[in-house]
């Protein structure tokens, strides 16, 4: 027992969970340092903290799949021994994670029994059917028991995890950051979901580095800071959004960014009635039109899966196309991305360390890649190792990309610093064109505020910015015009956009005015 | 008592080279228990070993001639595993260069009575092409349609030796043994023996020239891949293609150039073997030296400079096999270096917690 109870206000409802002075490291970090943290029946309790800051460790003890080296949890005033997610979810836990644990190619029942004993022998999936749709009904959620997971729109499998985890007789949810996939309106559905069900008694654990949605949605919010918790279980009612996010990075956060007035200059990038196919050979864009000027930054705002990704490929020369991709009056459709990169394209890959960057080369050898082809690195067929050294080295400091050596792995860079490097790499190869696919996506607030100047800053230099985003606040905030995605295709778009077009936004995000949100995507 | 596997970040970078030096040591303590078991005694076979290889230089340049195909098809693998090109055809490459380089004289391609220095030329040549037209054939499929090359590199192993016994049976047959007619003179790499009349020191001795094209090969692909654009690429291809795309690498160009060289320098191999050694071509002119590569590049880590001390370690230990009784046991002591290497792999990864202390389980 470490501590004492912090709470001022005596807990007025019984607690349904508890953790008691966790402790939990991993090689070289301490990622739970003493934590006490509880959850009471019926509330809606948000964990808030930046990337790193042991959010996710403390519910994976939670969870059952770490187990603390010190401390413990108790369930309804019992301690309990978690040794895996199964004796968690036997006492009432369950997790939905970042990363969904469903099968595709089963329906929505067969993933609710997946990892249940029973049926025993025969299966009947008509009553498991009807049961889904009842427990589906009675918290509000629509999902259609018979339907092959894969079929399902993010939003929809999210409901389905959590479905699967009420059926499993989970009385705590808890919830890893789950708008991070949704669009405005799905948010709204999840919001009223967690309501009624946390209305009905159950406990919702809702993680979080949003301090928007956490002062929409909590009862209580208990932020955590570099393994400590830094503020446990206060009322929203009572704090300021500038307060709790001194709380979450340990200092005084104003998002005061320097964007200076551009005239936009010549058109950069036309690309013209391009249509392509995904991975899995299905209609991704179907006849794009845009164009972005220099010294311009033009905001494409889709759910996931409508056709951005491939649209970002396309452009940078990855994928193939029909239609035009002209680049300075150069059409570089479906020609090899050397082409594209030759004309002065920068990308900033959605998957950074799987598209990005080279996980087991090291600092230099990442940071070059934009520079290997040329003088000083290249040398006739040699390659001067001295001179990428050099250029890394001064990357390095200019960005402060925090990395032990030079020599060391990328793959041990935090996400936001691998951002960095990528962003050092791109900035520094002068593009007159870059290409940035959820640059700030699972950057911690301090972070995202300088990837956002540094995005502006080339704006101001004039190169032309292609931004495409799942979060709305961060178009708004940078972009100059908004084009909006569904299906693969271009459905709106929003001159000088401001706060008051989220709704607009929003609802041709999830596919126009009147669609219903759970509208399938073209994925 | 439990026994659990953690992630490692960034392993420390003595750590591979201990590790495989361990895994030698350890695979040797295997193989002298073995030895014990079987009624042997370990520390004078393991003497008899190192002196049966390394005792006296008529045994060292024994070695040194074991060794010869071992470099040149160590770097074969090793160039292509840099990509992650797992080319296990380093035995067909080597087959079809040995079949190639007899071809000059036993088609002929030159006539006979050409002088050495075409001949060899020649010779060097048509075994370079022939294993690089048989590395070709995987990385083609491998570049154009996605065909998984370890199984086609497997496959053409026995292709090729079914294509060089036709030819030691049939049209090259000497009176209808599988073997040809040996090669004249000018086809034999020189040796160190052949010098014999002006240093009396060297009689005896058989290490050839072949040694000379390991070795150069070796330090042409140090440079290549250490110090060049090529290694560069060929870097990132290896550990990231998708990244290596996005850098506008023409991967599939790639792919199929380095098959051609991998092939070559094995086929480079068979060359060396036929024209050095056994001067004439028999459809058991390897011992599996192409597998052996194999295990020769893991154990160098891929490095050029390591694939020529691995392959004099195991030069010495196929060396050692025709002084052993029973004859297994270096064959023996290879498998299990192997295996032991794989084991080690897994710790460069992972660290091993023991006991009862809680540690992650993910």
């Amino acid at each position: 027992m470490a501590g004492p109870e912090p709470l001022v206000n005596a807990p007025s409802t019984p607690l349904a969970i508890e953790a008691v002075g966790v402790v939990k490291s991993f090689p070289g970090v301490l990622a739970n340092d003493h934590v006490d943290f509880d959850v009471r029946q019926g509330e809606i309790h948000a964990l808030l903290g930046e990337n790193g800051a042991g959010k996710s460790t403390l519910m994976n003890v939670l969870a059952g799949l770490y187990r603390p080296e010190a401390g413990g949890v108790r369930v309804a005033g019992q301690a309990v021994d978690l040794r895996s997610p199964r004796d968690a979810i036997a006492a009432g836990i369950g997790m939905v994670h970042q990363h969904f644990t469903l099968v595709p190619s089963q329906t929505v029942a067969e993933n609710v029994l997946l990892g249940l004993d029973r049926p025993r022998f025969r299966l009947d999936l008509k009553r498991t059917e009807a049961e889904v749709a009842r427990l589906a009904a009675e918290i509000g959620l629509r999902v259609d028991p018979g339907a092959r997971v894969w079929q399902l729109s993010v939003g929809e499998q999210q409901r389905v995890e959590i479905i699967k985890l009420l059926f499993h007789g989970a009385r705590v949810l808890i919830l890893d950051e789950p708008t991070a996939v949704l669009a405005p309106q799905e948010t709204a559905e999840l919001f009223t979901t967690l309501r009624s069900m946390a209305d009905a008694g159950r406990s919702v654990v809702f993680i979080s580095h949003k301090l928007g949605e956490v002062l929409t949605i909590a009862d209580r919010i208990t932020v955590m800071r570099g393994g400590k918790v830094t503020a446990s279980g206060i009322d929203p009612r009572g704090v300021a959004r500038s307060d709790l996010a001194r709380l979450m990075v340990g200092r005084p956060v104003l998002e005061a960014l320097k964007r200076t007035a551009v005239e936009p200059g010549r058109v950069v990038l036309s690309v013209e009635d391009v249509s392509a196919h995904n991975d899995r050979g299905l209609p991704a864009l179907r006849g794009v039109s845009l164009q972005v000027r220099a010294g311009e930054i033009v905001g494409i705002a889709a759910v996931a899966g409508n056709g951005q990704s491939e649209l970002a490929q396309v452009i940078t020369g990855l994928r193939a196309c029909t239609g035009r991709v002209v680049v300075h009056g150069r059409n570089i459709a479906g020609r090899p991305s050397r082409v594209a990169i030759a004309s002065g394209v920068g990308h900033v890959p959605e998957d950074r360390a799987g598209v990005g960057s080279a996980p087991n080369l090291s600092l230099v050898d990442n940071l070059i890649l934009r520079r290997f082809r040329h003088a000083p690195v290249a040398r006739g067929p040699f390659h001067d190792e001295g001179a990428a050294r050099s250029k890394a080295q001064q990357l390095q400091v200019a960005y402060a990309i925090s990395a032990p050596t030079i020599n060391a792995p990328v793959r041990i860079l935090s996400g936001g610093n691998l951002q960095r490097l990528i962003l050092a790499r791109e900035i520094d190869s002068a593009p007159s064109l870059l290409v940035a696919v959820q640059p700030t996506r699972g950057l911690d607030v301090g972070a995202i505020e300088g990837v956002h100047q540094l995005l502006l800053d080339l704006r101001a230099q004039g190169t032309a910015l292609l931004l495409i985003s799942e979060e709305l606040e961060e178009l708004l905030a940078l972009a100059d015009r908004i084009l909006v995605m569904y299906e693969g295709r271009v459905t709106a778009a929003f001159d000088a956009p401001g706060v008051h077009h989220v709704d607009a936004i929003g609802l041709h995000m999830t596919g126009g005015a009147g669609a219903a949100p759970e509208e399938r995507g073209a994925r | 008592m439990t026994i659990r596997f953690e992630p490692r970040g960034e392993a420390p970078p003595w750590l591979s080279p201990v590790l495989t030096l361990a895994a030698v040591v350890v695979a040797l303590a295997i193989g002298a228990v073995v030895l014990a078991f079987v009624g042997g005694d370990p520390i004078r076979t393991y003497l008899h070993i190192v002196d049966a290889a390394f005792g006296d230089i008529g045994v060292l340049s024994d070695t040194l001639v074991k060794a010869t195909p071992l470099i040149l098809t160590g770097l074969a693998c090793a160039l292509a595993f840099r990509m992650r090109l797992w080319n296990i055809g380093a035995e067909g490459q080597f087959l079809l260069g040995a079949w190639g380089a007899s071809a000059v004289v036993l088609w002929p391609i030159v006539p006979a009575g050409t002088p050495a220095v075409v001949v060899i030329p020649a010779m060097m040549l048509a075994g370079a092409v022939a294993g690089a037209v048989w590395g070709l054939i995987p990385g083609v499929l491998k570049a154009r349609l996605g065909v998984n090359e370890i199984i086609t590199t497997l496959m053409l192993n026995y292709v090729a030796l079914a294509w060089i016994q036709f030819w030691v049976f049939g049209p090259w047959s000497e009176g209808g043994f599988q073997q040809t007619v040996p090669f004249a003179r000018e086809a034999w790499l020189p040796r160190l023996t052949d010098f014999a009349d002006q240093f009396p020191l060297l009689a005896g001795l058989t290490t050839h020239l072949g040694l000379v094209f390991a070795l150069v090969a070796t330090a042409v692909m140090s440079v290549v891949v250490s110090r060049t654009r090529w290694g560069y690429e060929m870097r990132l291809i290896g550990d990231n293609a998708r990244a290596a795309r996005y850098a506008g690498i023409d991967i599939a160009r790639y792919v199929i150039v380095v098959f051609a060289i991998s092939g070559a320098l094995a086929g480079l191999a068979g060359m060396s073997e036929v024209s050095g050694v056994v001067h004439r071509l028999q459809d058991r002119i390897s011992p599996g030296y192409g597998f052996t590569a194999i295990i020769i590049a893991y154990l160098a880590r891929l490095g050029p400079w390591r694939v020529v001390v691995a392959s004099i370690l195991f030069g010495a230990l196929i060396l050692a096999g025709r002084e052993i009784q029973p004859s297994g046991v270096p064959a023996m002591i290879q498998g299990i270096i192997m295996f032991c290497l794989i084991a080690a792999d897994v710790l460069v990864r992972y660290r091993i917690r023991l006991g009862g202390r809680v540690a992650a389980t993910t």
